[in-house]
């Protein structure tokens, strides 16, 4: 079991950005769904709100830098405690980065909308949901240090890549099928890259569960060895 | 890498107070070596036995090797006032004599050691406090008390002090821990610099400045060695969780 600091400020500080952290990731989670939905169900409502929350996760952003800075001048961080503000910083990033996504697939859902809709395609909604679980285990193996779960969520992308690649086929086919389908297919195929994006910004943040447990740095390493 | 310093199997006792227990650990050349740990682990009762200190102490017993240049200095035929010479040391309060000058200390220890000449004296006065980046600001009053100095400068007096015998190794027991901040970095940068020179071992309490100075840390607890290597490795991902307990705070 982790022990406590000696501090209980320094112990406090550390837990408000754990628990900010999460927070975001939680917010982030929603967006995806809300932003998927939005798109699926034509709920341009729910698009509009989905866009207008991610100014709630700009600030969790803002928030948690703020507190990381404050800690490492006040503090100055060592070991675990070093690999947990550097891990903050940098996937705050991600986070508010997986925020703009869900913005976007909204702005898209919403201009789709207005128009007929294209024929479904069954693995966007696959995709959405492979994203979503990869970021809700990377939080998950956050909360837990759980390397192995981290691991999990890293070998994911692959399949949420594939998905985004026969997504864009199907799409390329359409559109050569029918010229006035290119406009719409253009757009979600701005949506399956988006939810691609995310599921690349969901292996960052498993990355650093991994840096954080075992302070050894995972990025970058596919192809070596 | 040279090892300059090496610990075999080092054991001191007081009494029936087991201090230090079982330590081996080798000091790289030329490089800055911190001790680290909680008050009482044994980290400077381990500094003190590298320069034969606890010869005075009746209750201290010393068993195991301390191998200068693979040389042991506890062998019977060692000579305790040359090793000395050859390993230097600093203590946490800056200790100038009292009674005597500031050029007078600087040459304190050489003239226990050797004649020496007015000329040759007035070089190593020169050149020691250049090297403790002292001299300007004591230049023109090299005869007076070394008293008159702050506690930085005094510090720094005894640094020169220390080299001016011409050490290969300089033990630094706490040694910025009695003064204001920028003396402490003034400390801090002499001892980068020194390391050219000299193979430095510093206990500090500390540990931002053991993280700041020093190339390899070792954690002492409880007089045993818990865990040593770079300092970099130790502050950043420790491999003992003691060690980690340690750098970040978290030490019941």
């Amino acid at each position: 079991m982790e022990r406590q600091h000696l501090s209980s400020v320094y112990e406090s500080d550390l837990q408000e950005i754990r628990e900010k952290l999460l927070e975001m990731g939680g917010k982030v989670e929603l967006m995806i769904s809300d932003a998927v939905r939005a798109l699926l169900e034509r709920d341009t409502d729910l698009a509009e709100r989905t866009i207008a929350y991610d100014h709630t996760v700009n600030r969790l952003e803002l928030e948690i830098d703020e507190k990381c800075l404050e800690v490492i001048a006040l503090r100055q961080p060592a070991a675990r405690d070093l690999r947990f503000i550097t891990m903050a910083l940098k996937v705050v990033t991600d986070l508010e980065r997986m925020g703009d996504k869900c913005a976007n697939i909204a702005k898209r859902a919403k201009e789709l909308n207005c128009e007929p809709p294209l024929r479904p395609f069954i693995d966007l909604t696959k995709m959405a949901e492979a994203a979503s679980h990869m970021l809700h285990d990377a939080l998950d193996a956050f909360t837990r240090a759980d390397e192995q779960l981290a691991q999990k969520v890293c070998a994911g992308d692959g399949f949420v890549g594939r998905l985004n690649k026969q997504i864009q086929r199907e799409l390329l086919a359409s559109m050569m099928a029918d010229s006035s389908n290119i406009n719409r297919a253009l757009k979600m195929n701005q949506v399956s890259k988006c939810l691609d994006r995310i599921a690349d910004h969901a292996t960052n943040l498993a990355e650093m569960v991994i840096f954080l447990v075992k302070g050894r740095d995972v990025r970058h390493t596919v192809g070596e060895n | 890498m040279v090892m300059k310093v090496q610990l075999d199997k080092l054991n001191i006792h007081f009494g029936k107070t087991h201090a230090v227990k079982d330590v081996s650990m080798d000091f790289p050349e030329n490089s800055v070596t911190a001790i680290i740990g909680p008050s009482g682990c044994g980290k400077s009762t381990m500094l003190r036995s590298l320069n034969r200190m606890h010869d005075l102490v009746a209750s201290a017993r010393v068993t195991g090797k301390v191998l200068v240049d693979d040389t042991d200095i506890y062998d019977r035929k060692a000579d305790p006032v040359s090793i000395r010479r050859r390993i230097g040391m600093v203590f946490q309060k800056p200790n100038p004599f009292p009674a005597m000058s500031i050029y007078d200390n600087v040459v304190a220890g050489y003239k226990l050691n050797s004649r020496l000449v007015r000329a040759e004296a007035d070089e190593i006065v020169e050149s020691c406090l250049r090297r403790v980046a002292l001299w300007d600001e004591v230049k023109d009053r090299l005869k007076t008390n070394s008293m008159n100095l702050s506690g930085g400068q005094q510090q720094r007096l005894c640094i020169a002090r220390t080299i001016a015998v011409k050490p290969e190794v300089i033990l630094m027991d706490e040694p910025a821990s009695a003064l204001d901040p920028l003396s402490t970095l003034k400390i801090e940068e002499l001892i980068e610099e020194l390391k050219e020179r000299y193979t430095i071992i510093i206990v500090t309490h500390n540990m931002q400045q053991a993280a700041r100075v020093s190339d390899y840390t070792a954690f002492l607890y409880l007089g045993e060695l818990i865990e040593c290597g770079e300092t970099k490795m130790i502050f950043t991902t420790p491999q003992k969780k003691q060690t980690e307990d340690y750098v970040t705070g978290r030490f019941g």
